[in-house]
């Protein structure tokens, strides 16, 4: 029952075919169609930039005060395309199998082949629009490299790639406002969705300004809300991350695809207490130039750079030496926490690594600086002040953000780093052309499964937001929408968007009724703290079935004891949290359920049982090579449906970066 | 880094809505850490007004990293608080030390008006990015990204502009409440590069028209802005719109 609509023929040719047969919509009837688009980061953006440029009538919506501010525009490194302007083996080909490879063979062959077509396209568009990549003194783009690959493919503007990609598709989405092609709700939070004889029609939102429910229809909805790392309290999402739309979808039917794969990053500043609110990535790009160690001897206290070379244990190097310091995320969180758990951990807590940049400032930059100077000889403290000037320019605001927050200057000590949750692959499950098994319902970006398999690779993310909504979904929603053509706008005085307005508002008065004693705050914070101990960076049976039992528990809690202040019919952050972190109870028992079914190890899902003598991740492609797309069939209560998937192509080996 | 604990006194602005008048209330708050960032130790505040059943402060922030633009408390008379090229968000409370009294105000504009306590309206800005602050290229049109190459020298200034936030706190600094620098930021970004080039004179006459139009002042030519930008946007950036401007204003006529 679960079609996953791949078209068939050879990988390469697949997507080529698809837009040679898919149907279209004549421009006179793509203005009588409507389209909901729900999240303005780099997928929503974009989706509702090209379908306003199409000519569909599409209505955009984002809780933050302006669209500009989705939570992509915090991604620092960069973005990948297979555009292979370094001369250095790249090609299509390669960026889909060191994806697929990177993904642990968990990602979807089609899917990723083409969104590996589409990378060219997507930095072609974005220099169009005016996004300020950075360039060599030629005027050509420059490039760097990322984890999990050997060749340079990634187009960066300093540390601030998803702010300026962000940027160009605002901008082109405001183009279209201006045009009125779109209609942009800010400071709305989608809180259900319509269903009209099995489709989805529409949502039903609040106004987070006045507190008013709103009713929006749509002949096709799109969900474009990011992931849910802040399931975990903790994570490097920003504040207002959240799963709830796509939580209500699942409720309304959609099957929620491999919760349990989550990314945790290696590179973020250090919890410094219980007051911590959030955590501050470091980007991975650093790793191109910053060495990751801890000392040799066990709780060493002596500061970093009293430390001499020979007592370093830069144990990335050590243990992958093909891929050293660049290993993909997976590998590189797990071998911090290894370290760290074996006592030699560094910081005042203790759950920290060195990133250190002395070795690469004074040898990589500081001596081809010197070479370009024509300085014979230099001393260190030259090639230091040489040094600086590059990496200041390659990283600056990654360095002043560190300093800042943790009072510290990296140019002279190295960072302290440690992993912390930053990415879901896992969302809602979604076929070929992005549609949920619902019909007219569809996922974009980190909110839906798709691409990145067990383990995201660095600098995808922002390469699969805009392929799915500057280049794939103009395609694949014609196809539906060409049979929709007849379908009038149904009025939202039409008893589907009555009904699910009165069980949102339903929901918001009993939780304003509970008038209990504990704040939404500290129920989020138990809620992470029992996923990040149990179904954090290692998983166990034992561990899972415990955390679900507790997280029942705190479900209950939560609706018998919590407490909002304020009122429903005005601006009230807390009921707004409140609605989001009890989603949130609700997909950490899911996540849990996925963890403990999946019995193997593969990318970020680390299931103790399942490991190599090595300490490596373990993967059973024999009875685990599947999609797990849970139903919900009611209150902790999930159907498992598996789709199985299939390499033809990217014949899956144990992974190896040694 | 030596970490300390430290007893405040903070006076916040409160307004229930848009219609209230508003005024400052003081509370007192205990036990902050020099390591908590500022808007954690609001945080804190919060959550023991919710417990005394009191309504918890209002405020915008997500990113919680400096990138997003959303965070917006005037501190001590200055936007975003005493570092230098810093969002509020960023801003650690080893800032501060025992005892100290910190004021809190929302950006104060005419353009900018109160929402709740320290939320403000700012879709101002997004109305003046549709005046024209964008490149006209619909998706598919691109040629090969290599195919125009751009100086370096240009594009690391267009990048330098195209930095901005969109946080505000330009309008929050400058007495007139004038948004040249946020547009002048904007203008410079698309007009330093060549895709941009086509539209730059009716970009920035339809930009400032826009600006206008919202409410905000005229520059002050005092640099205020530019010493409270977080993202250290230059003020060059007005003198390059004044030039943009003229020289459309001049051919349009």
């Amino acid at each position: 029952m679960l079609d996953s609509k791949i078209p068939a023929g050879p990988l390469e040719q697949k997507w080529v075919d698809y837009k040679g047969h898919v149907k279209l919509v004549n421009p006179a009837n793509k203005r009588k169609l409507e389209v909901i688009v729900v999240g303005t980061g780099l997928a929503g953006a974009s989706a509702a930039a090209a379908l306003g440029e199409l000519g569909y009538k599409v209505k955009a919506f984002c809780f933050q005060d302006s669209p500009r501010r989705a939570h992509s525009i915090a991604a620092q490194g960069g973005i990948n395309a297979a555009k292979n302007y370094q001369n250095d083996g790249d090609s299509v080909f390669r960026l889909f199998y060191d994806t697929v490879k990177g993904g642990d063979y968990r990602a979807r062959e089609a899917n990723v082949h083409r969104l590996a077509e589409v990378s060219v396209n997507i930095i072609d568009q974005c220099v169009a629009q005016g996004v300020p990549f950075a360039r060599e003194y030629g005027g050509l783009l420059n490039n760097r490299s990322f984890g999990g690959t050997q060749v340079k493919r990634t187009f960066y503007a300093a540390g601030q790639t998803g702010q300026q990609l962000l940027i160009g598709a605002y901008q082109a989405m405001e183009r279209q406002v201006a045009l009125g092609n779109v209609e942009m709700f800010s400071r709305h939070e989608m809180l259900d969705v319509v269903m009209v004889d099995g489709k989805a029609r529409g949502i039903i939102c609040r106004n987070l300004v006045n507190g008013e429910l709103e009713r929006h229809f749509g002949h096709a909805v799109l969900l474009c809300t990011g992931g849910y790392g802040n399931v975990f309290y903790l994570s490097t999402n920003a504040m207002g991350s959240n799963v709830t739309a796509a939580w209500k979808a699942h409720k309304k039917g959609a099957f929620f695809g491999n919760p349990c794969f989550t990314q945790i990053h290696p590179t973020c500043i250090p919890v410094s207490g219980d007051h911590q609110s959030k955590l501050t990535l470091m980007s991975e790009s650093l790793r191109n130039d910053g060495r990751i160690w801890v000392p040799k001897k066990k709780d060493d206290t002596r500061k970093a750079n009293d430390i001499p070379e020979e007592e370093r244990d830069y144990y990335l190097e050590r243990r992958y030496p093909a891929f050293g310091n660049l290993v993909p995320r997976d590998v590189a969180s797990r071998a911090a926490k290894e370290r760290c758990d074996a006592g030699y951990g560094v910081g005042t807590t203790k759950q920290a690594v060195y990133l250190d940049f002395k070795y690469n400032l004074i040898n990589k930059y500081g001596k081809t600086e010197a070479g370009k100077l024509g300085i014979e000889n230099p001393d260190t403290e030259t090639l230091i002040r040489l040094g600086k000037e590059v990496v200041k320019e390659e990283y600056g605001n990654l360095f002043d953000m560190y300093e800042k927050i943790t009072g510290e200057n990296p140019y002279e000590v190295p960072m302290r780093i440690y992993p912390a949750v930053h990415y879901t692959m896992g969302g809602l499950w979604v076929d070929y052309e992005l549609m949920t098994n619902v019909k007219g319902l569809y996922c974009l970006g980190e909110a839906n499964f798709s691409d990145h398999g067990a383990n995201r690779l660095g600098a995808s993310a922002l390469m699969q937001g805009l392929a799915d909504g500057y280049f794939v979904i103009p395609y694949t929603i014609g196809n539906y929408l060409a049979d929709e053509i007849a379908t009038k706008p149904i009025p939202t005085t039409h008893e589907a968007f009555v009904q699910t307005e009165k069980a949102v508002a339903d929901r918001i008065n009993t939780l304003m009724n509970i008038k209990g004693k504990q704040t939404v705050e500290s129920f989020h914070k138990r809620l992470g703290k029992i996923m990040w101990e149990k179904c954090g960076m290692a998983r166990n049976a034992q561990g899972l079935q415990e955390a679900i039992t507790e997280i029942q528990q705190l479900k209950k809690e939560f609706w018998s004891d919590v407490r909002i202040p304020g009122g429903i019919a005005e601006m009230n952050p807390e009921l707004d949290k409140a609605g989001r972190v009890a989603d949130f109870i609700e997909l950490g028992e899911l996540m849990c359920k996925d963890a403990l079914n999946r019995n193997e190890s593969c990318g970020g899902h680390f299931r103790e049982e399942s490991q190599t003598e090595e300490g490596e991740a373990k993967r059973d492609d024999v009875n685990f090579a599947y999609v797990a797309a849970w139903e919900y069939k009611g209150e902790s209560n999930w159907e498992l449906h598996k789709e199985n998937l299939e390499f033809e192509v990217a014949k899956p080996t144990q992974r190896s970066y040694k | 880094m030596e970490h300390y604990m430290m007893n405040l006194t903070l006076k916040v602005w409160r307004q229930k809505n848009a219609n209230d008048k508003g005024g400052f209330e003081s509370y007192p708050v205990k036990n902050i850490s020099s390591e908590m960032s500022f808007l954690e130790m609001i945080d804190v505040l919060n959550e023991e007004l919710i417990r005394d059943g009191k309504d918890p402060i209002a405020f915008d922030h997500d990113c919680r990293e400096g990138i997003c633009g959303a965070c917006s408390m005037y501190i001590n008379g200055r936007p975003h608080g005493p570092w230098e090229q810093n969002t509020t968000c960023q801003l650690h409370m080893r800032a501060y030390k025992d005892g100290d009294t910190i004021t809190i105000e929302p950006w104060r504009a005419n353009a900018f008006p109160v929402i709740k306590d320290l939320v403000v309206d700012r879709s101002a800005f997004d109305r003046i990015i549709q005046a024209g602050g964008y490149i006209s290229v619909n998706t598919g049109n691109a040629v090969d990204a290599n195919a125009m190459p751009v100086e370096k020298d240009k594009a690391d200034a267009a990048f330098a502009a195209a930095a901005c936030i969109g946080c505000g706190a330009c309008v929050a600094a400058c007495k007139n409440s004038s948004a040249l620098l946020f547009v002048s930021a904007k203008v410079s970004h698309l007009a330093l590069l060549p895709q941009g080039s086509p539209e730059r004179k009716s970009r920035a006459l339809n930009m400032v028209a826009q600006m206008d139009k919202e409410g905000f002042g005229a520059c002050t030519n005092t640099g205020a802005c530019e010493a409270v930008c977080p993202k250290g946007i230059s003020i060059t950036n007005i003198a390059r719109l004044n030039a943009e401007f003229s020289l459309a204003a001049l051919v349009s006529q």
